[in-house]
């Protein structure tokens, strides 16, 4: 291996031969701004344009400042990363940046998260000294995510999540100069174009150029209603999250305190969908088992592989770019639509109540749920099964206007029916999760006989596709993965080519799944939170008694009272879907 | 937007161009060169055709579309003119033609005429600094152009 040696800010260093300044900087603990600059390890994500030119350093003698973050170190070079000259220029810089940035921080959706701010703050810029036209573009408001394209500064991460890990292609810089901005084709709004609203944008925007559609306030209304009963759903991902916006370690498990939390923000009851994600195996298992039996019958018109369908940027996607393959995918329905469902039939009945009367609202990772919940399919005369999604981002924001002190809360449990869980359902949270859980209980299903470990260790990972062989007792059964929809767009292709021999595949839109998702808590581009979600979630389901869908004691009621048996007529109606060509 | 409906012909003129290209990306530009000088401009739908052929997103080839003076999307009229706005010609009175030109014709730059017969476009140095201000009509090339002169040029044509 080559090596150079280099000295940043008089420190000698010896790091590989390729590494950019940016990177040695980082083993020696220089942290150089960066705005535009975004790597997360371990997904393969880069983005690198060198346009922002915060991340400047002085190389003794060159000419010019270097940007540290497409500059690879050479032998010998003597790098300062804070001089004078270093420090003057950055702030030259910044103060460019922001002449042409909206003055609204106390107000701005992204205030005290964003990257902009921050190192505004940093770099201690206390005046402007530049004056000059401010560029203006009208607001673009879609069901899930708004456009605010004042904010932005063409740092272009948005884009490079868009186009080449996502692959959907919705955004793309146009016009020249100070005319350019950040914009779907022909300048149309995001209703109108492909975006899948997965939300990944959203996720990596350094300022307030793209953020969530913001329900909270629909739920405040909804809470304070007197004539209402409001229940509340908590997606699986959301409790290895949540703690981070209250100043906890990535990847602390709240669960207690996310159901105490939602008591005392006023819930009647605080359920969870985690058991929905277990309804979900239950349905989607038996259609695997379903198409794999008269697959093995020699039945020629069956389609395989199944692909799952929790992720509705994933459904969203394929409508739009794979319509001649809608009848692939599973036709269940993502836990989050099948808890509405049965909320708003089962429960309201146990109410007693009126399905008009009963709010159902939804805590998810996800900003592509708030568009999910307002697809027409999951309405009943004209009443959506679930009323609100709001993101874990938003859920923090209310317990914070609440008063709430979050980390001081007591552990508390769900309530039930609708509370009851599996670890099954908890690892629907993560790449990988809900294919483990399928084949927990597709196995039990088939073999009828105990599994003998249920941690799938093949199954798990970070890797963007991954695939396993399974062995049901004699008949091997294979297993796709694939997080991120460029991965997700690579085994479609394989399968409209006839080159596909997986028996399953699950399909998660954002890069680790919904721990990913565009409605967490902001990573600031360091990958490693995602892994501890991860490791967070598989520690929970490790924790729970029971770590199978199928043997969820109220699921079993639910099927008993109410459903019958799984692909019921009556779990057909409510727990399916159907999808659409949206070309 | 306006959805039009291309013509079979013309969808299968824009395909065969990019299969002239070999389907490739990165012959973007090339493509819509080609097909801006058959059809005289690029329409949204036309765009859309491009993107399919080349295999990438209708954004992006947008954001090269709006991103070249060069590339038109508004339909130019039978004998587009082009004043030259050049730092040359610029401080040797190309507004002044310019101007001149919108008065006669009655159009603002990126507008065509009425009857389409013409259609003001302003771009930047032809490379023929010498011959400053400059106007181009179709291929002719006008040099030392005084506002005096545009009815002249204009009259060339109208009788076309």
């Amino acid at each position: 291996m080559d090596t150079v040696n280099l000295t940043i800010d008089n420190k000698p260093v010896v790091v590989k031969s390729g590494t950019t300044i940016l990177e040695a900087a980082s083993g020696v603990g220089m942290h150089i701004p960066t705005l535009c600059h975004m790597k997360l390890d371990d997904l393969n994500i880069e983005n690198k344009p060198g346009g922002c030119r915060i991340c400047v350093v002085e190389v003794e003698g060159r000419r010019n400042l270097a940007p540290a973050c497409c500059t690879d170190v050479s032998e010998g070079m003597k790098i300062n990363t804070h001089s004078m000259r270093v420090i003057n220029a950055r702030r030259t810089v910044m103060e460019l940046i922001l002449s042409d940035h909206p003055f609204d921080c106390l107000i701005c959706a992204k205030s005290g998260n964003c990257d902009l701010q921050d190192m505004a703050h940093n770099l201690g810029i206390r005046e402007i000294h530049y004056k000059g036209e401010q560029s203006t573009y009208r607001e673009d408001t879609s069901p899930a995510i708004i456009r605010e394209v004042d904010k932005c500064i063409m740092c272009r991460r948005c884009e490079t999540m868009c186009n080449e890990v996502q692959t959907v292609g919705v955004l793309s810089a146009i016009n020249r100069g100070f005319e350019s901005v950040v914009s779907p084709a022909f300048e149309m709004n995001l209703d109108h174009s492909v975006c899948t609203y997965c939300g990944q944008c959203v996720a990596v925007c350094p300022t307030g150029a793209l953020t969530e559609v913001d329900e909270t306030g629909k739920v405040i209304r909804a809470l304070s209603d007197p004539t209402k009963t409001v229940i509340v759903q908590t997606a699986p991902a959301v409790r290895a999250a949540l703690g981070e916006e209250f100043g906890m370690e990535a990847g602390s498990l709240v669960t207690g305190k996310l159901v105490a939390a939602l008591r005392r923000l006023g819930f009647d009851h605080v359920f969870d969908t985690d058991f929905a994600a277990d309804l979900t195996i239950m349905e989607e298992g038996t259609e695997l088992l379903n198409r794999l039996g008269k697959h093995l019958a020699g039945d020629k018109d069956v389609k395989l592989p199944i692909l799952t369908s929790c992720c509705p940027a994933w459904v969203k996607f394929f409508e739009h770019q794979f319509p001649e393959m809608k009848d692939i995918p599973s036709t269940a329905r993502s836990p989050q639509q099948m808890f509405g469902a049965i909320a708003k039939t089962y429960f309201a009945d146990q109410l007693g109540i009126k399905r008009e009367d009963l709010v159902v609202v939804s805590i998810m990772p996800c900003v592509a749920k708030k568009y999910e919940c307002g697809r027409d399919e999951f309405k009943t005369n004209d009443n959506p099964d679930v009323d609100h999604a709001i993101t874990t981002r938003e859920l923090a924001a209310l317990i914070k206007l609440s008063n709430i002190d979050f980390t001081a809360l007591p552990n508390e449990d769900f309530d039930n029916p609708l509370g009851e869980s599996t670890g099954a359902g908890v690892i629907f949270g993560t790449t990988g999760g809900v294919i483990e859980a399928a084949v927990r209980t597709a196995y039990e299903v088939h073999t009828k006989k105990e599994l003998p470990k249920l941690d799938f260790d093949e199954l798990r990972g970070m890797e963007g596709i991954r695939e396993a062989t399974i062995d049901f007792d004699g008949l091997p059964i294979k297993i796709g993965i694939a997080h991120g929809l460029g991965n997700a767009r690579k085994l479609l292709e394989d399968i409209q080519a006839g080159n596909s021999e997986f028996h399953a595949i699950e399909i998660m839109s954002c890069p680790g799944g919904c721990i990913g998702g565009g409605g967490q808590p902001y990573h600031h581009g360091d990958a490693g939170i995602l892994k501890k979600r991860q490791a967070a979630l598989y520690t929970e389901d490790k924790n729970k008694t029971l770590r199978k869908s199928h043997l969820n004691p109220h699921i079993i009621e639910l099927y008993e009272k109410f459903l019958g048996e799984p692909m019921s007529e009556k779990a057909h109606h409510l727990l399916h879907t159907e999808y659409f060509d949206r070309t | 937007m306006p959805k039009i409906k291309l013509a079979e012909n013309t969808v299968q003129l824009i395909k065969d161009i990019c299969v002239e290209f070999e389907n490739k990306e990165s012959e973007l530009i090339n493509v819509l060169h080609q097909v801006q000088s058959k059809l005289g401009y690029l329409p949204a739908e036309v765009q859309e055709v491009i993107a399919k052929e080349l295999k990438t997103s209708v954004a992006k080839v947008y954001g090269v579309v709006t991103f070249y003076s060069f590339f038109t999307m508004i339909p130019q009229g039978e004998n587009p003119i082009s004043i030259c706005m050049g730092t040359a010609c610029y401080v040797r009175g190309a507004e002044q033609v310019l101007n001149e030109f919108k008065r006669q014709l009655k159009v603002e730059v990126g507008e065509s005429t009425e009857d389409g017969k013409f259609s003001i476009n302003c771009l930047r140095c032809v490379g023929a600094c010498g011959l400053a201000p400059v106007v181009t009509v179709g291929e002719k090339v006008y040099g030392r152009v005084a506002p005096t002169d545009v009815k002249k040029i204009i009259a060339e044509y109208h009788n076309r």
